[in-house]
């Protein structure tokens, strides 16, 4: 009596400790993701500025200087402005960028008038304090100074500031300014990598599992490869990095930064884990469908692609995805073969320079500019949507697969 | 009974490794009969079997001497080709094991593979006689497309047979055809034995001495990796030359 009551408790006793460490690690998890989405969720917001616009019909468009003319209508609207040191702090308060806006606007508008109030890219200093990422002190909020601030409160008082969604983030590649950076180039260079990548080593590992699972003998050179690539799924993946660098980069003499290069590289990294989960699937497929097959008179080959890849199928796309997974996450090979440089262009091709998402990550991270934080988190929110989708897939594509008995 | 010799084994020995698992069997197989292998477990009945239509290749270990003649050919010489040899001879396991596809394809496997028929009306045939000769048919005519899993274990048998009959074989190896199912399904399967036996040579082990009393022609009994003692079924039972023989019949080993 006593005994089971003592061995009730010992069992509930279990459960409890199983149950805080579910809850440790949920609370991690949460405190992470809160963390992530509190700092990045304003990155998809931009400040924007309203400039007063008369730029009449007689004008001819190509001739205009596109910023001098947008300066020019901007500091009309304050006519007080004397000094110089006056004229650059309004000045500052719109983006390097705005004028490319502009030129966009008069492009669009060709042969019309262009007239009122138009919306323009504020700079990353304005941007920050209208969002409360710096707080207000007095006259002056982090990079804002007394100067600029009157102008502020002036076109606050005007409503002509105003946070709208930001076209940037996503549609356009790095930049110095962190208004107008963007995480397209990443995302393109991404998968561009993760494409070559998974074309390179599927195909390979799926092969060299099934070679050393069904077709070589087993004897102590099989069981040295065996243990070899178990241990390469281990190895540190800057190593991986290194090695591309040395075949790649210095004996193929492949474009230093490219897409193809990094999946070149990513697929080096991604084989072991494809060719380990490779082979458990297929060990798992019960020998006597094979007997079957082979007692029909199937041969080996038929009876590999017949019936031992498809029942496998879907455990090795479940370990692929999982190792693609990995690739997307992983920066340090990357920085051995060049992705970390700063790209200012869309990638239009796997031989064009480019970085890659998490290397991206990285590049801000390390950004003294405080508009960068925000757009670290934005980019790792991206990145983390990007594997959930990758997950998911793995799950769809494992039930359907599994359906077909 | 035709009394006409199908298969011979001439002193065969199997080895596995190091470890012997047949010793110098000597066996013949008649035409259109059945012939049993009994004997207690491990004695080497499914290593006999296997070697019949060379399942023992996949294993990389076995080593294989001694002479297997079908209609007077080697079946482990050089020039015979194992994919030949398994249209020839065709297998039932133990477990039944359907391929993960459906009923109709299950059976359209083999015809398919080896090039058997030349049109899709042909290979129906094909099904369809194959599923009647196993008995499924009538079960199974409306649902031929859904998967061959879904069928109860003795109707799994049956596709399982059903499946190596398609392909025409001229003998039939079954390795303990009914240690998965219930004794419905057994007499089914028994029944269905005594059907085919006349066109096909079948060659069956079981654990279940009445099994073998009741289908077989012809028993083998075999111990520790040799062949005792092999005579007409009735014989055997009846009257056993060895002190073996007599003891695993009447219970004593096994």
């Amino acid at each position: 009596m006593n005994k089971i009551s003592l061995r009730n408790k010992k069992e509930k006793r279990f459960q409890l400790y199983g149950k805080t460490a579910v809850l440790v690690a949920i609370s991690f998890l949460a405190i992470l993701l809160f963390n992530i989405f509190s700092t990045g969720i304003s990155a998809f917001k931009q400040t924007y500025v309203a400039v007063n616009l008369n730029i009449p019909l007689d004008v001819n468009k190509s001739e205009i200087n596109p910023r001098a003319e947008l300066n020019k209508s901007f500091l009309k609207m304050f006519p007080e402005i004397q000094s110089r040191t006056e004229r650059r702090a309004a000045l500052s308060l719109l983006s390097k960028g705005a004028k490319y806006e502009f030129e966009e606007l008069l492009d669009k508008n060709e042969g019309k008038i262009i007239e009122g109030y138009h919306w323009f890219l504020a700079s990353a200093d304005l941007d920050m304090y209208i969002k409360g990422t710096v707080k207000r002190q007095g006259d002056t909020a982090g990079r804002i100074d007394e100067n600029q601030m009157k102008f502020v409160d002036q076109l606050e008082s005007k409503n002509l500031i105003e946070l709208q969604s930001n076209k940037y983030l996503l549609s356009s590649a790095d930049s110095r300014e962190p208004e107008m950076a963007g995480i397209k180039g990443a995302i393109i260079g991404s998968l561009y990598s993760i494409l070559i990548a998974f074309l390179v080593s599927f195909p390979i590992a799926v092969m060299a599992a099934v070679y050393l699972e069904k077709i070589a003998s087993k004897n102590k050179f099989s069981d040295l490869i065996e243990t070899n690539i178990n241990n390469l799924a281990a190895v540190p993946s800057i190593v991986f990095g290194l090695l591309g660098l040395a075949i790649f980069l210095n004996f193929f003499e492949l474009p230093r930064s490219a897409p193809l290069v990094g999946g070149l590289t990513l697929a080096l990294m991604t084989l072991p884990t494809i060719v380990i989960a490779a082979r458990a699937a297929i060990k798992s497929v019960p020998p006597s469908i094979e007997e079957a097959a082979i007692g029909m008179g199937a041969s080996k080959v038929q009876t590999i692609f017949g019936f031992t890849l498809p029942l496998a199928m879907p455990g090795i796309l479940t370990g692929t995805i999982i190792g693609i997974a990995q690739a997307i996450g992983e920066t340090a090979p990357l920085l051995m073969i060049g992705m970390v440089a700063f790209v200012v262009d869309v990638p239009g091709g796997p031989m064009d320079a480019s970085t890659a998402l998490p290397v991206q990550i990285y590049l801000w991270a390390d950004s003294p500019e405080r508009a960068f934080t925000e757009r670290t988190s934005a980019a790792i929110m991206v990145l983390l949507a990007f594997l959930i989708l990758l997950n998911l897939t793995a799950i769809y594509l494992r039930k359907k697969l599994e359906k077909k008995w | 009974m035709t009394e006409k010799l199908k298969l011979s084994i001439k002193n065969l020995d199997v080895h596995y490794g190091d470890k012997q698992a047949l010793f110098n069997v000597n066996l013949n197989i008649m035409e259109k009969e059945v012939t049993s292998l009994i004997g207690p477990s491990g004695c080497g009945k499914s290593t006999l079997l296997k070697c019949i239509n060379r399942m023992n290749d996949l294993v990389e270990i076995c080593k294989i001497r001694g002479q297997i003649l079908l209609d007077s050919q080697d079946i482990n010489e050089a020039s015979q080709d194992p994919v030949l040899l398994r249209m020839k001879v065709g297998m039932v396991f133990q477990k039944p094991n359907p391929f993960p596809k459906s009923i109709y394809d299950n059976v359209a496997f083999g015809p398919k593979l080896h090039g058997m028929t030349k049109s899709k009306e042909q290979l129906d045939n094909v099904v369809i006689q194959s599923l009647s000769k196993s008995g499924l048919y009538e079960e199974v005519k409306d649902r031929l497309f859904e998967p061959g899993t879904s069928l109860s274990g003795g109707q799994q048998q049956r596709l399982c047979i059903a499946r190596a009959l398609a392909i025409n074989p001229e003998i039939l190896l079954m390795d303990e055809p009914c240690s998965a199912l219930d004794p419905i399904a057994t007499a089914k399967i028994e029944d269905l034995i005594a059907e085919l036996k006349q066109q096909y040579t079948i060659v069956i082990v079981t654990h279940s001495m009445q099994q073998a009393a009741r289908v077989s022609d012809r028993t083998a009994y075999m111990h520790m990796g040799e062949l005792v003692e092999t005579g007409l079924t009735k014989t055997i039972f009846s009257n056993p030359q060895h002190e073996k023989t007599q003891d695993y019949i009447t219970g004593r080993i096994g």
